[in-house]
């Protein structure tokens, strides 16, 4: 049996907790701040319950935690898992500060922890396989990445929560953006400069509603980054990436893959030249216990089994989560130093809250 | 076979809303499709002439429209059921993002009640207070389904998958009895999780349920596989409804209803078609295999 506390019971923790707690090797206990929340889970769920984080580390003989609270409280809440010897999977973006993401990064391999982030995205089939003919050279060497996210998040002015704050971590640059940029780090690692970074705020107060960016690898590809999560014209969060390359081009979604080879490729099966199509109903292993869509099974149950036998399977250790974390901060420090300026007509805002047109919020 | 009688083919709606689990460019043309309300009542117009006689829907808002239109013209839609799907995952999901979880559920809860200014005092909530709220939100989503019949109520899979994972089954047994008391309806759960889910529903005394889940010869979205699902379904007692036959179009019509025909205890297919033509071939196909 493995013994794991889930931290933080909102939307993630709550379906983390769901995942983990069918799994049939393992033993889960609560903790949140919420006593109604508690209350309940007490006595429908038979979970042992806390409200004290510390207390629980301390008391419940734990292997293992997943932390999926408010951004901000990340950092702290590893740190204290790994110093206690605990395996940690932490929810998306993992720090706000990707020093301190880079020092629990260090601190977890120092201690063989296993260290996981919740970037689900590099368990959904079609982008797995994406990785794989980029790597096998499908589409031979690539030049340029369109990577995009959009979706229905905020669709008008309201109220403030820790996932409309960017301070605490909230936003669409920490929110919908990490995504895609997190797979643009599997493929490419850390880009070597980032430049005309946008944060617009569209309806949101005190975040960015939408992200755009340029990346650039040395000896690498270009990448263009759009994210935009107040687009009611998605039903839900859609992801994209977009690979040109000297030998073809591969459109992935979480849906399917498209690609277009200009040649086949020797050892590549079920590849022809031309378009080949692939979706997910082929890409996507079932899995285990099924709640959301089967990455987030995937990565729960890779944790799992790598805390059970000591052998890290999964994509999404702290060291690439830094890396995520280090990208958005540059995003975040480019769009701050380069104002772009305002349209000279841009028509006057229905409601009121937005500021400003492409506006340049302070960063930070 | 005991319960409520149901259909050999059950009409469902996730094409009406734009839900296609292989495209988007599929889900978008169909969202453009039935962008008019009008647009879904020609296409259910359709499926009554062939036939069919069960509409089994989400809680969207726009089946509220759909409902009204049944309402209005009952001469025409005689012996129409309705099998309401609950809740409308969505709106929930996105309350949560804005409220969080006890917020997006007192979101959606009358302003006035009692419960509501407790659970926003932080109180303990007593068991009764819980059976309550679970009440409450019920009757909110088939307000929409008011006069209409509705002999079976299904409890969505993000619900019941939560739930079952969380180890809360007691609100399963909750649910069975509101809607058999206040209803006169028979509950239904849809699952990606059979064999785990008729574990949890034989825990609290759910017999011979009425289960809705994939059910396709490829595996997909079948959680532990074909060979655990079949296995089940040879063993178990379940009053089965297979969905997801096709796997949004990975398998020829034919091919995918022949094999799921073949499979013990399954009662019923839901399947989704947005002209008639499609709906007249799977009910020919689903004729021929009966005979």
């Amino acid at each position: 049996m493995v013994k794991i506390g889930v931290a933080g019971l909102g939307k993630m923790g709550i379906s983390h907790f769901s995942i983990v707690n069918s799994h049939p090797q393992t033993q889960v206990d609560v903790c949140d701040s919420s006593r109604t929340v508690l209350d309940v889970l007490g006595r429908y769920t038979g979970a042992r319950v806390w409200r004290d984080y510390d207390a629980m580390l301390e008391e419940a003989g734990h292997d293992a935690v997943i932390v999926a609270t408010p951004s901000r409280l990340h950092g702290p809440m590893v740190r204290k898992a790994l110093e206690r010897g605990l395996h940690v999977f932490c929810e998306k973006p993992f720090c706000l500060d990707w020093r301190e993401a880079e020092e629990l990064a260090a601190l977890a391999a120092e201690k063989g922890l296993v260290n996981q982030v919740g970037y689900h995205y590099r368990y959904v089939g079609a982008f797995r396989e994406m990785k794989r003919l980029v790597e096998a050279g499908a589409i031979g060497t690539v030049t340029h990445v369109l990577a995009e996210a959009y979706g229905p998040v905020v669709l008008k002015p309201k109220g403030t929560t820790w996932r409309t704050d960017r301070v605490e971590g909230g936003g669409c640059l920490y929110d919908y953006a990490a995504h895609p940029v997190n797979l643009i780090n599997w493929c490419f690692g850390l880009p070597a400069h980032v430049s005309g970074s946008v944060l617009g705020a569209i309806f949101s107060a005190d975040t960015d509603d939408e992200v755009y960016s340029t990346f650039a690898y040395d000896g690498g590809p270009s990448v263009h980054l759009s994210v935009n999560w107040s687009d009611e014209s998605y039903r839900k969060m859609s992801t994209k990436l977009t690979l040109t390359g000297t030998g073809g081009r591969i459109t992935a979604d979480r849906q399917e893959i498209q690609a277009y080879l200009r040649a086949p490729v020797p050892g590549l099966e079920g590849y022809d030249a031309g378009w080949n199509v692939k979706y997910t109903t082929e890409l996507t292993p079932a899995v285990r216990f099924y709640l959301r869509g089967e990455e987030y099974s995937a990565q729960i149950d890779d944790f799992v089994d790598a805390v059970r036998d000591g052998t890290p399977r999964s994509p999404n250790g702290f060291a690439g989560a830094a890396e995520t974390d280090r990208t958005l901060a540059r995003i975040v420090d480019d769009a701050a130093r380069a104002p772009v300026a305002a349209p000279v007509a841009a028509p006057s805002p229905r409601r009121g809250q937005r500021r400003g047109w492409f506006g340049r919020r302070a960063a930070r | 076979m005991s319960g409520v009688a149901m259909d050999r083919l059950l009409f469902g709606d996730n094409q009406f809303f734009g839900i296609n689990h292989m495209s988007e460019e599929k889900a978008r043309a169909q969202a453009l499709q039935f962008r008019d309300t009008a647009a879904i009542i020609a296409v259910l117009d359709a499926a009554y002439d062939e036939g069919l006689r069960t509409f089994m829907c989400t809680t969207h808002e726009r089946i509220g429209e759909i409902c009204d239109h049944v309402r209005a013209n009952p001469g025409r839609y005689q012996g129409f059921k309705f099998y309401p799907c609950m809740p409308y995952a969505h709106k929930y999901a996105n309350a949560a993002t804005d409220h969080g979880m006890v917020g997006a559920v007192m979101h959606f809860m009358p302003d006035d009640g009692i419960l509501k200014t407790a659970v926003r005092g932080g109180v303990s909530l007593a068991r009764k207070d819980v059976e309550g709220l679970a009440k409450i939100l019920v009757d909110m989503e088939m307000k929409m389904f008011r006069g209409l019949e509705t002999p079976v109520i299904f409890l969505q899979n993000v619900v019941v998958d939560l739930l079952l994972g969380m180890g809360m089954k007691d609100s399963f047994r909750i649910f069975h009895d509101y809607v058999a008391e206040r209803y006169g309806a028979e509950a239904g759960f849809i699952t990606m999780n059979l064999p785990a889910l008729l574990d949890a529903l034989d825990a609290v005394g759910i017999e011979n349920p009425i289960v809705c889940s994939n059910l396709n010869k490829i595996g997909f979205r079948v959680s532990g596989g074909v060979e655990a699902y079949a296995e089940t379904l040879r063993t178990r007692r379940v009053r089965a409804i297979a969905m997801s036959v096709l796997a949004s179009g990975a398998i020829p019509p034919r091919e995918a209803l022949e094999w799921v025909a073949a499979q013990p205890n399954v009662e019923a297919i839901v399947f989704g078609a947005s002209s008639r033509k499609n709906i007249r071939d799977t009910r020919t196909i689903v004729e021929g295999l009966q005979a």
